[in-house]
């Protein structure tokens, strides 16, 4: 690569181009977003299984089908993503191989356990709420498919957001037991949510050459601060409270500034040494073997529909 | 993590198709995006259950194998493009001609009407 090309590529980036597959890109750029938009993909499966646990057993018929159909939608944005990968040239297979064999990353915060129905709703709230501030950025990102992608998924993602909060609303104003149920909810998912946004600016090996191509166009702590600032006020209007002492709001700024998050236990999590980082990925696997008859069904009818096909007459 | 994991099998990779999605009547086919099919009918009912699973009213749906979609850019292959710059004779602001001007006969009717 010459240099006058990767500065034709930051001439575009500064001027706001996006960029398509087909076009020439700093081959650091292409790993980048592989790294990203699969990671990213592989958060959206293994996202699924959290709350996939508790479809039979979520309270009544209209909530089962609106969790289901949350589920189902995690499945759709994982393969948006995926396709959005695809276009920067690897496979798909590749990519699933990399999760499954846990060389590839997916979002910590789905390492941890969904021990009540309450949990459902905070997930919906705090976690898709905090997706979705990242996720508004990235529709703006510099890599065309990606955006695009991003666009689609955003549009899904609030429905998540506003059932979870809606379940958060119900069980507040619901029976004593209820309320103390989601706002223990709420005090183990604070933290974790707040990593989402992954580390410090300062710690963030990434972040400068992201924003330097506009695949991120806000730091992680911005967009974490974002998140608090909103997440603060929809708690007050719920009645329920957040899990942090040093939580306090600065009038200068109109910004919630919030304590320090444990980073041990982020890289701790990061590191495969979560609460279910295991059973995740073991679950994961197993979904994958036990579904190959499908996909092999699938095949066979597709050649069996060929086949009669070319028998027909013309 | 445990690293000794090797998958059994290999993933299938279909090919990949491009879905069009038309939101109403006599608009046009608009990129969706893409998805793996192992053939047409399989690729529109996975067109179906990925894209209009949402509920958004569309009309129609085309579902395209990406490697029959052939394509030129112009920053590859500006020439290809060039064409279109000579063609200036094609859009009406390209002529000088007079505006049109009412006869007498109409602008006395007018007069009469008031």
């Amino acid at each position: 690569m010459s240099e006058s090309q990767e500065n034709k590529f930051q001439e575009r980036i500064d001027q706001g181009a996006k960029i398509e597959p087909r076009d020439w890109m700093p081959e650091r750029y292409r790993k980048q977003l592989i790294r990203m938009i699969s990671q990213h993909a592989h958060s959206e499966i293994v996202g699924m299984l959290p709350e996939g646990n508790w479809i039979t057993r979520a309270p009544s018929l209209k909530r089962k089908k609106i969790l289901l159909a949350k589920v189902q939608d995690e499945a759709g944005h994982g393969l948006y993503l995926y396709c959005a990968a695809e276009t920067l040239g690897v496979d798909r297979r590749e990519l699933i191989d990399q999760l499954h064999t846990g060389k590839a990353k997916y979002a910590s915060i789905f390492n941890y356990p969904t021990l009540t129905w309450a949990d459902i709703g905070v997930i919906g709230w705090l976690v898709d709420g905090a997706a979705i501030v990242n996720q508004t950025m990235l529709a703006r990102c510099s890599y065309g498919p990606y955006s695009r992608a991003m666009i689609r998924i955003c549009k899904e993602e609030n429905f998540h957001k506003v059932q979870g909060f809606e379940i958060v609303a119900t069980m507040a104003k619901g029976t004593a037991a209820q309320k103390k149920m989601v706002q223990d909810a709420v005090n183990r998912w604070w933290w974790p949510t707040l990593m989402m946004f992954g580390p410090h600016d300062s710690e963030s090996a990434n972040t400068p050459e992201l924003m330097k191509w506009k695949v991120k166009t806000k730091s992680n702590d911005e967009l974490r601060q974002r998140f608090v600032n909103l997440t603060v006020r929809q708690a007050n209007a719920v009645g329920l409270s957040i899990p942090d002492p040093h939580l306090e709001y600065d009038p200068e700024s109109d910004d919630w500034r919030f304590g320090e998050i444990d980073w041990e236990e982020f890289w701790n999590v990061i590191r495969g040494n979560g609460p279910c980082n295991r059973e995740r990925l073991q679950t994961r696997r197993e979904a994958h073997e036990e579904g190959a008859w499908v996909r092999e069904a699938a095949e066979a009818y597709a050649s069996k529909r060929k086949a009669e096909a070319l028998k027909q007459p013309a | 993590m445990p690293d000794d994991y090797t998958p059994r099998m290999q993933d299938t990779q279909w090919p990949i198709w491009e879905v069009f999605l038309q939101s109403k009547t006599g608009s046009p086919h608009e990129h969706a995006g893409s998805l793996h099919a192992p053939d047409f009918e399989s690729a529109l009912e996975n067109a179906r259950d990925v894209y209009l699973r949402h509920g958004d009213p569309q009309t129609s749906i085309w579902v395209v194998e990406s490697r029959y979609i052939r394509t030129v850019e112009s920053e590859d292959n500006p020439e290809f493009f060039e064409y279109t710059k000579y063609n200036i004779y094609r859009h009406p602001q390209f002529y000088d001609v007079p505006r049109g001007k009412r006869t007498e006969i109409e602008r006395k009717a007018i007069q009469n009407r008031g």
